[in-house]
């Protein structure tokens, strides 16, 4: 899961410096993912999880991603 | 518009500082949840707790509202904030403070206390449903 999670994020970031996903607890369901993008500049934290939370809308809405820690940054 | 997205969104109009959470500001139920009122307690400002778990369709009517997947859900004088995540790192840069000053004026510190409010339409589908 971690791999078609991190797919999607670089489909929506494909200019992202920096991408992590993280399995928190072995389980495939509960994720903590960082992208560091140029994407972020000048975007308000809520605005930037929103891009990442608008990524991974499949997986969220189905139940895949059960839970969902974001870190975004921008880069200029 | 139903009428529990009616009163959520009063709910997060009238509130100056609403975090809708799994459990009560006494008892979360969801490591999430307790994060982001830690987060708000960490900078001492008083907020209202709602718990979204009596009735699914708190949740549902709340991120129509917002657009916002995932609980919790922070709101500033009827501002999306974010979720724990956000919470957490504003509150450890500064930033939620300075929102807090520029949203509600200096005197946020002065702001009561923290408590759990009831939603009278939350809940209903449970109060109806046949006993079991």
């Amino acid at each position: 899961m971690s791999a078609s999670i991190e797919h999607l994020l670089r489909e929506a970031f494909p200019d992202a410096r920096e991408l992590d996903v993280v399995d928190r607890t072995g389980g495939g369901d509960h994720f903590h993912v960082t992208v560091v993008s140029p994407r972020f500049n000048e975007l308000a934290l809520v605005d930037q999880h929103r891009l990442v939370y608008d990524a991974l809308a499949a997986p969220l809405g189905d139940g895949t991603i059960h839970e969902l820690r974001i870190t975004t940054r921008g880069e200029s | 518009m139903t009428e529990l997205r009616d009163e959520i969104k009063e709910t997060i109009d009238r509130e100056p500082v609403v975090a809708f959470v799994k459990g009560t500001h006494e008892q979360a139920y969801c490591g999430n949840s307790e994060r982001a009122m830690q987060a708000l307690r960490s900078v001492g400002v008083a907020f209202a707790a709602v718990d979204v778990l009596p009735d699914p369709a708190i949740r549902q009517e709340l991120t129509a509202l917002s657009s916002w997947p995932t609980i919790p859900q922070v709101f500033v004088r009827g501002e999306l904030i974010g979720g724990a995540d956000i919470v957490q790192e504003l509150a450890a840069n500064g930033e939620l403070e300075a929102a807090l000053n520029e949203k509600l004026g200096p005197d946020w510190r002065n702001g009561g206390e923290e408590r759990t409010i009831p939603l009278s339409a939350g809940g209903a589908s449970f109060r109806l449903a046949p006993p079991g």
